[in-house]
């Protein structure tokens, strides 16, 4: 969902404000709503993705006055009563009515098919498009990437995929890309940072189908590269923006961590 | 923030907590001392101590190095080092042109076997917003100028994979051991807005 939870690229939230020796939990309820969360976490199945999605359910307003850990607070109660682990008037007995059962109902997806596909649609090097998807239910999708044109730099292997999981409504099993945008892709910056981000199959999509435009650009800017790189001193690995994706410290990870399985 | 973090009221998150886990204690649901020693192992076990092992010994053992940036789950295993929120951990190193710099900007994801629960800053608002969009300015904010000619690399823990940075080894150190290096190796260098400096390189 296009929730407040949503938050990577928003402005007006201020400066961050780290607090020095900060200790571990702040009260001691805070410490109770830990031991609640694993306790909701056993008795769901470890659920993750259920979990965080009632945590994005709560309001905007409610989840931008509430604190973390009542906010961690607010989903346990919604999980345990959605699950009829609790019953809603149990809950009500508990405390205040106005302070409590504040989540959105879910929207759930259709239901997954039952199949995990085992073989990955991308490989290391495909540039891909965050597709332009904007489900109503829970997804790791985030909005700041939807739309965009990155890089596979590793194939992390297949995953339980949280847009249906969070329902029940399948696992859904696939692979996971860790994809790199450049930050002038994400936010117009003319800085040269990268983004890495971990994005599941069904959020991606290939650039041009036309695989010829691609791949004769590819081979052009790799033989100029490789002109380039006679009468250059060694870089760090990743130091340089490479189309083929070779050169970059992960995808040799990638590769080293496959020779390694063989 | 800070002010709902202490609420004590009747009506508060503390009477709600106590009483939500009494109704599920009372229907025999959840187990007090298995709920205490979860508590327990994240305030006193689980740490950033640990993550601070690894890169001591990443720092020391050139072979343990290679085999952290190539599958750190089994080389934090080496050290005793697992646990939830650590069954796909990858770490990242920072080079002299590279800085990484790691956020949840969904909810909250964390290293924990290695850095143990997040600090306060790194699940707000400010942080999980900015640190996509203005890492050098939020880097900033930590007190790290970083040359225009580095890199910044953002790792947003959107699924399973929980990142953990290796910090740069300072120059000054070569004398000491692993157990001293390790007393150098802050969180905040683990997450990547912080920078080593040897003792007494106030820098």
């Amino acid at each position: 969902m296009d929730g407040i939870h949503d938050m990577g690229g928003m402005e007006g939230f201020g400066r961050v404000q780290p607090e020095l020796n900060e200790p571990t939990f702040h009260a001691d309820w805070e410490r109770r709503v830990l031991a609640i969360f694993s306790g909701v976490l056993t008795l769901t199945g470890r659920n993750m993705d259920e979990f965080r999605h009632a945590i994005e359910r709560i309001p905007p307003a409610r989840y931008l006055t509430s604190s973390y850990y009542e906010r961690w607070l607010l989903a346990a109660e919604t999980v345990l009563v959605e699950r009829a682990i609790i019953t809603g008037e149990e809950l009500k007995s508990l405390a205040q009515p106005e302070h409590i059962s504040v989540a959105l109902p879910a929207v759930s997806p259709k239901a997954a098919p039952a199949k995990a596909r085992l073989r990955a649609r991308f490989k290391v090097g495909d540039r891909v498009q965050v597709r332009n998807i904007h489900p109503s239910g829970h997804t790791r999708a985030p909005r700041y990437v939807r739309g965009k044109t990155g890089v596979v730099r590793r194939v992390h292997g297949i995953y339980v995929f949280p847009d249906t999981n969070a329902h029940r409504a399948g696992e859904n099993r696939q692979h996971v890309y860790l994809v790199e945008f450049s930050a002038r892709a994400l936010w117009g910056l003319s800085d040269r940072g990268r983004l890495m981000i971990d994005l599941w199959e069904d959020y991606l999509e290939p650039v041009d189908r036309s695989k010829t435009a691609i791949a004769k650009r590819n081979s052009v800017a790799a033989r100029r590269k490789s002109r380039a790189k006679k009468t250059r001193t060694a870089l760090p690995a990743g130091a340089r923006q490479t189309k083929t994706a070779s050169k970059s410290s992960v995808s040799k990870t990638h590769r080293q961590e496959k020779r390694r399985r063989r | 923030m800070s002010g709902r973090d202490h609420d004590t009221s009747e009506h508060g998150p503390a009477a709600r907590v106590k009483a939500l886990e009494q109704l599920l204690v009372e229907k025999g649901l959840v187990e007090p001392a298995r709920l205490d020693a979860i508590v327990d192992t994240y305030e006193s076990k689980v740490g950033p101590r640990n993550g601070a092992r690894v890169v001591a010994r990443a720092w020391t053992d050139a072979a343990f190095r290679k085999r952290l940036l190539t599958d750190a789950v089994a080389a934090c295993a080496e050290l005793g080092i697992a646990g939830p929120e650590g069954g796909h951990l990858v770490a990242i190193e920072n080079t002299k042109r590279i800085h990484n710099l790691v956020v949840c900007t969904l909810c909250s994801c964390y290293p924990w076997p290695v850095l143990g629960l997040p600090p306060v800053w790194y699940k707000s608002f400010a942080y999980r917003s900015r640190a996509v969009r203005d890492p050098r300015g939020v880097l900033r904010e930590f007190g790290v100028e970083l040359a225009a000619d580095v890199e910044i690399r953002v790792w947003d823990s959107s699924a399973e994979q929980r990142y953990i940075v290796l910090p740069e080894r300072p120059a000054g150190t070569e004398k000491m051991n692993e157990e001293q290096l390790a007393e150098l190796v802050t969180r905040d260098s683990m997450i990547g807005v912080a920078k080593i400096t040897a003792p007494g390189n106030s820098r």
